[in-house]
């Protein structure tokens, strides 16, 4: 008698506590863009590993994927490359609020056989090579900002992704804002676009190794690939006429000059930004986050987890080549955090 | 067989009821007409569900395009603009080409396989061959781009042009990548298949008929080409239309070689594009419903050729059927 008492009391302690440390675990689930995909998963692990009791899962299935999981509520959050349409927006259910995470770049790498050193590109230059009306390496509009430089009078080959990716959007969306041609027969920005010229090749991969191959190309690939693989790309001229080489610093200057007309729901393009030393062809990357989540455990840990991500988080960027945020836009969406409810 | 047996079982007088049901369960007759019935049923099934999905998601798409999808040239996503003509032409010329290849270079292995190799010699490279089928195709994709690429910039194809440059078919830049390098990519992918089943239905072909042949004075070549080849000549059919299913709907191999460009060219040293590629490449970022809708209903396309041209597979094996060959 006295031992069943004993049992009785000793399984139902071990059921509340078994109770308790469920209740304290928080899952969150998450889907969306590839490209910050290296920085994610190590911040995910990091914090998870200062935070046991929050376990995000993310899955990089693209960010068409990620808007659309967030919208049919199979996800907590998404990660997105480009920032959602005001379209997409009002089809959602309820209200979804943007957080700049992280800064990418694209870069023009190119393979001209005799051409060693770096060349400058002037946006009209990259506008007319992309639509097809530049059609030779030795075009006046290349030469004049390379002078010294012995172009040949070949061919130019180009090669886009053809994959749908957030570096399509970066690039075609620069594009859009320096040519209106570009604006008129192509369109807007977007992860994949109807290409009046070239050769399509899937991933960074596929892009960096045609370029390698086929001699008098030139391709875009981010600027994360190019670094992490050693490969040569040229210059771009940015507002302010200069040329300037992508850099981290660059990015986040191009970030920081944008960010002085920020709007409130961060869904901004930084491409071709004002200053100096702004690199041109740069973008945010953002998560989706539900204005209103009901679960309180899950709304703690994701402003938990963004709070974390803007302060401590943004430390591990670097070591994985991608650009900081500026000090103006952590602070602004540090006050952001407040709306989720 | 199998069914014959079960009504001949029914026949016999019932004991009572439940006693019948165990004794039948027991012989295993009805428990193994029942599992191969549910999975016969469940590909059916599968079969179904996955066209009435494809039809439904894809609505938004036939709505708005209608039979217009089948001979629009454009595909822009910026401007909500979706056609499948491109994709058809590039599925079938590459589809086109590696048969082309595959067809000839296969069967004559098969031949040599099972009717002039050594045995031991056979086993080995058929051995190789079942190998070769199961590489995964990105590795094709990868041997295509470091091996035939190449190739086909520096050496094929400037040969071909040379010869052959005169036609549109051999003409206008070459890049290396395109329809022809995607057609010999696929090539060299199928030709396992067409080896494999061709070499075993040769060796089913009964040794009386070669027999036969040699003895009314047929040379082993004429018996082999003249008699064992059109006695297995349904079963060879059966591994070209294998392969050719497994050409349309490539998609690794051929996304990596083929140049991804939407456009209906003439030669076949321009970039092109295939169905199957381009839903790998632009799913999983299409933002649009409208988009979304039309990548599917490329989906829906790719089924319905594979359907027409089993179909037209079936109707050829039937029409040469009466022309002699394998007694029915």
């Amino acid at each position: 008698m006295n031992m069943k008492r004993t049992l009785v009391v000793v399984s139902l302690l071990l059921g509340i506590a078994a109770l308790a440390a469920a209740q304290g675990q928080v899952l969150l689930n998450a889907a969306g863009a590839t490209f910050p995909y290296p920085i994610y998963s190590k911040w995910f692990d990091v914090y998870h590993t200062a935070h046991p009791n929050v376990q995000i899962n993310y899955q990089s299935i693209g960010s068409g994927g990620g808007i659309r999981q967030l919208q049919a509520g199979t996800v907590d959050f998404g990660a997105s490359d480009g920032p959602m349409s005001d379209e997409q927006l009002s089809q959602s259910k309820f209200k979804i609020l943007h957080f700049p995470t992280v800064l990418g770049a694209d870069v023009p790498s190119y393979n001209i056989p005799g051409v060693s050193g770096e060349l400058n590109f002037t946006q009209k230059a990259l506008a007319g090579i992309f639509l097809g009306t530049i059609t030779k390496w030795n075009d006046p509009e290349i030469a004049k900002a390379n002078s010294g430089v012995n172009l040949p009078a070949n061919d130019i080959v180009v090669i886009h992704r053809s994959d749908g990716s957030g570096t399509t959007y970066i690039w075609t969306d620069f594009l859009a804002k320096v040519s209106d041609d570009w604006k008129n027969k192509v369109g807007k920005a977007g992860t994949s676009v109807n290409w009046p010229v070239g050769l399509g090749g899937k991933g960074n991969e596929g892009v960096a190794g045609l370029v390698k191959q086929t001699p008098n190309s030139i391709g875009y690939i981010e600027l994360v690939y190019a670094a992490q693989n050693g490969i040569a790309f040229g210059k771009v001229q940015n507002a302010a006429g200069k040329f300037v080489k992508a850099d981290l610093a660059g990015v986040t200057a191009a970030a920081a000059g944008a960010a002085k007309d920020m709007p409130a729901d961060f869904r901004v393009s930084i491409t071709n930004a004002p200053g100096a030393t702004a690199y041109p062809v740069s973008s945010f990357t953002w998560l989706l986050i539900p204005a209103q989540i009901q679960d309180a455990a899950k709304r703690d840990a994701i402003k938990g987890f963004l709070k974390w991500m803007l302060t401590d988080g943004q430390g591990y960027n670097e070591g994985l080549t991608y650009a900081k945020l500026p000090k103006a836009v952590i602070d602004q969406e540090l006050k952001a955090i407040s709306l989720i409810q | 067989m199998s069914a014959a047996t079960t009504t001949m079982r029914r026949e016999v007088p019932p004991k009572s009821g439940l006693r019948a049901f165990i004794d039948r369960f027991k012989g295993g007759d009805e428990i193994a007409h029942l599992i191969t019935l549910i999975a016969a049923a469940g590909i059916l099934l599968i079969t179904i569900l996955l066209v009435m999905e494809l039809w439904r998601t894809s609505y938004l798409s036939r709505s708005k395009f209608g039979w217009m999808f089948f001979w629009t040239k454009v595909w822009d996503a910026n401007f909500d603009d979706f056609g499948a003509a491109p994709f058809i032409y590039g599925t079938l010329v590459t589809s086109a080409i590696a048969l082309i290849i595959a067809v000839p270079l296969g069967l004559a292995s098969a031949i040599f396989l099972s009717e002039l190799a050594p045995k031991k010699l056979s086993d080995i490279v058929s051995f190789l061959i079942d190998l070769l089928a199961a590489v995964p195709s990105v590795i094709y994709g990868l041997l295509g781009i470091f091996i035939v690429v190449p190739l086909m910039r520096t050496t094929l194809g400037p040969a071909l042009k040379s010869v052959f440059g005169f036609t549109p078919l051999f003409s206008g830049p070459n890049y290396g990548v395109g329809f022809l390098t995607a057609g010999i990519v696929l090539a060299i992918m199928v030709v396992p298949f067409i080896i494999s089943v061709s070499r075993e239905v040769l060796m089913t072909v009964p040794r009386e008929q070669r027999e036969a042949a040699l003895a009314l004075g047929a040379t082993r070549w004429e018996s082999t080409w003249k008699v064992v080849v059109p006695w297995a000549r349904t079963g060879i059919m059966g591994s070209i239309f294998l392969a050719l299913a497994r050409a349309l709907g490539e998609t690794m191999a051929v996304t990596m070689v083929i140049g991804n460009n939407p456009k209906i060219t003439a030669s076949l040293f321009a970039p092109g594009y295939t169905i199957a590629s381009v839903i790998a490449n632009e799913f999983t970022e299409a933002t649009g419903n409208l988009y979304l809708s039309a990548l599917i209903e490329l989906g829906l396309v790719l089924f319905l050729m594979t359907f027409i041209l089993n179909g037209m597979a079936r109707l050829l094996i039937v029409a040469t059927e009466r022309g002699g060959g394998r007694p029915a």
